[in-house]
């Protein structure tokens, strides 16, 4: 298969038509411009599909949510501040069972924040993010090629599932240029959506709704959403390990940083220091059990994020206080390079007396 | 015999919920009317709102799907340009179409959405309990405008209908009320040229309907009634507010 070279931005709009996404709505922020202007450029005037620059991120969602209920693949995009404005779409698509793409290029925050890559709405996006008792599918990219991969798999997971799909990308993977190959062809056939309204024709007419004046059915909803959480939770988790077998030093982080984690542990290797890497692929759902795990035979552990310590406590839940964990982080935009996550794991290892490579 | 009134067949046999005099039930019967007379029950996709009229998919036997507070029209939106063969339309009330879910309906017309908007006017949040609705007349006492609304401090009753008609993808506005047999009339017809101006691709679409909430406005139904001819339709006039449907060709 031929490389091309691509942006990360665009690389999701070409892996989204790839899959099968028929709608896209957006509205421009910083730092995702060129995916809806890709959007805009290769799919409003394509047979069969649809792009509308709308009003508002609030109104794109929730062009987002008919397209879905008229049961087509459909995707918006945006960064930090405009995901918070979508939060109340993403939990009315959660509530009526309704698949989506959400991509975040997210930035530093909170407020209107920087335009530099950060990783500061890992709750927001692991947590639910809007109003209810909810979850979204989180996916963590960390290369173009992986954004090109994974926003294939987000369409595919939000039909199996019926649920949105957060792609919590960064401004730093939006904006860089890699060499990627295109794994899949646009599918012949996409899955059929049973529940679908595009109108009573010959079948009784369907109502999708959570609205009840009767808790006790609200609850079922939940319970029903709860067993669909646990299915995914079993069947989606995914993760990647890096040189972890004889880590003295585990290093969790995903996304951006564990790009840039990855590098500062091949040089640890060369000076001996033994390293390893998890990077977790789905955030929601987490790799627990992998990181309980992995805490058997590995007694220290570096969480490093772009922000103030978010997945940390995940790792913590993971480790239930039985292991040492350290933090490094950079919030607000700023993007640290290779060497200096290097001197933190070697001032780490030499601190905490860890066994270097014979 | 001649038979001259049954139940329309878009209408689904359940008995309504809405209080006695409430404008509801009768413009969702006017609805399945117009869907019959149309033949369009199955290619209808209602967006009805939160507040009471959210249980209007427990009567119009048509798809129909929930939608955020004042989301209707992106909403109605996204499945048009999903699936433009459908018909949907929104039901909003005036806090729904005229304060919270202003900008989405300004747009949508904006972009000459092929859709259809249902705006009943009754001048009060109805559901939430009887507080000030951006269409509540100056002076009316509501009950987050206890001292009656006054201009200086809670602004002006809105016009949506009026604002919308300087919008240029919007293709048929009237103001119609259903306080009246003669009235209703009107309405029904109203609704009717709505829809079809989206049959035939021609633009936005939007009927306001005066409707009377004598809960909230601590009225009777007949005293209701009456204050919708003497006090708001002065407010908020009825008739054709703009129809270009004649100047333009279906595509």
């Amino acid at each position: 298969m031929t490389k091309t070279l691509m942006y990360g931005n665009t690389a999701i709009g070409e892996a989204a038509i790839r899959a099968g996404c028929q709608c896209y709505f957006g509205y421009p922020i910083t730092p995702q411009n060129e995916l809806t202007e890709y959007m805009a450029t290769h799919l409003s005037r394509r047979k069969g599909c649809a792009f509308v620059q709308a009003e508002s991120e609030i109104a794109a969602i929730n062009m987002v949510y008919g397209a879905s209920l008229a049961g087509v693949r459909v995707m918006t995009s945006s960064s930090s501040p405009g995901i918070s404005l979508k939060q109340e779409g993403i939990s009315y698509l959660a509530a009526c069972e309704l698949p989506a793409v959400i991509v975040n290029m997210s930035r530093g925050g909170p407020g209107l924040g920087s335009i530099s890559a950060a990783q500061s709405d890992y709750f927001q996006s692991t947590r639910g993010g809007g109003h209810g008792d909810y979850r979204t599918i989180v996916l963590a990219p960390s290369s173009v090629q992986e954004l090109a991969d994974l926003t294939h798999r987000a369409f595919d997971l939000a039909d199996k599932y019926m649920i949105p799909v957060i792609l919590l990308g960064d401004g730093m993977l939006g904006q860089m240029m890699e060499p990627i190959e295109f794994k899949h062809e646009a599918p012949r056939k996409l899955p059929i959506r049973e529940r679908a309204v595009r109108g009573a024709k010959g079948r009784p007419s369907r109502i999708i709704k959570t609205f009840t004046s009767k808790p006790t059915e609200m609850e079922e909803i939940n319970w029903s959403l709860f067993r669909r959480y646990q299915l995914i939770k079993k069947n989606e988790t995914t993760f990647e390990t890096y040189m972890v077998e004889d880590a003295e030093l585990i290093i969790v982080a995903f996304g951006a940083s564990a790009r840039i984690a990855k590098g500062a542990i091949r040089n640890a290797r060369a000076e001996g220091l033994k390293v390893g890497m998890l990077m977790p692929v789905t955030l929601w759902p987490f790799p627990y059990e992998k990181i309980k795990e992995l805490g058997r035979d590995t007694k220290q552990f570096l969480v490093f994020e772009m922000n103030m310590g978010q997945m940390l406590e995940d790792v913590q839940l993971a480790l239930e206080g039985k292991r040492e964990i350290s933090f490094y982080g950079r919030p607000g935009g700023v993007i640290p390079t290779p060497s200096e996550v290097l001197r933190v794991i070697s001032r780490l290892y030499h601190q905490k007396g860890l066994k270097k490579a014979k | 015999m001649k038979k001259v009134y049954s139940r329309p067949k878009s209408l689904k046999k359940a008995t309504f919920h809405y209080c006695p005099g409430c404008g509801h039930s009768i413009v969702h019967r006017l609805l399945c009317e117009v869907f019959d007379e149309l033949k369009i029950q199955d290619r209808v996709i209602g967006i009805p709102p939160p507040g009471c009229s959210v249980f209007a998919y427990n009567y119009l036997d048509v798809d129909m799907a929930e939608s955020a507070h004042g989301r209707g029209a992106a909403v109605a939106t996204g499945i048009k340009r999903a699936c433009p063969e459908a018909l949907p339309f929104t039901y909003q009330g005036d806090g729904d179409i005229a304060a919270i879910g202003t900008a989405e309906t300004i747009h949508a017309a904006n972009r000459g959405e092929k859709i259809t908007s249902i705006f009943i006017n009754n001048a009060v949040y109805g559901m939430t309990g009887g507080q000030m609705a951006p269409t509540t007349l100056l002076e009316q006492t509501t009950t987050t405008s206890p001292y009656g609304r006054d201009a200086a401090l809670e602004g002006y009753p809105i016009k949506l209908s009026e604002m919308l008609a300087l919008v240029k993808g919007a293709a048929y506005i009237e103001r119609v009320a259903v306080n009246s047999p003669a009235n209703i009339k009107k309405a029904k017809k109203a609704i009717k040229k709505a829809f079809q101006t989206q049959i035939d691709d021609l633009g936005y679409s939007l009927v306001e309907i005066l409707s009377p909430c004598p809960t909230n406005w601590k009225m009777s139904p007949i005293e209701s009634w009456k204050w919708v001819d003497e006090v708001m339709s002065k407010e908020y006039p009825l008739g054709v507010i703009k129809d270009i449907t004649g100047e333009k060709d279906a595509d």
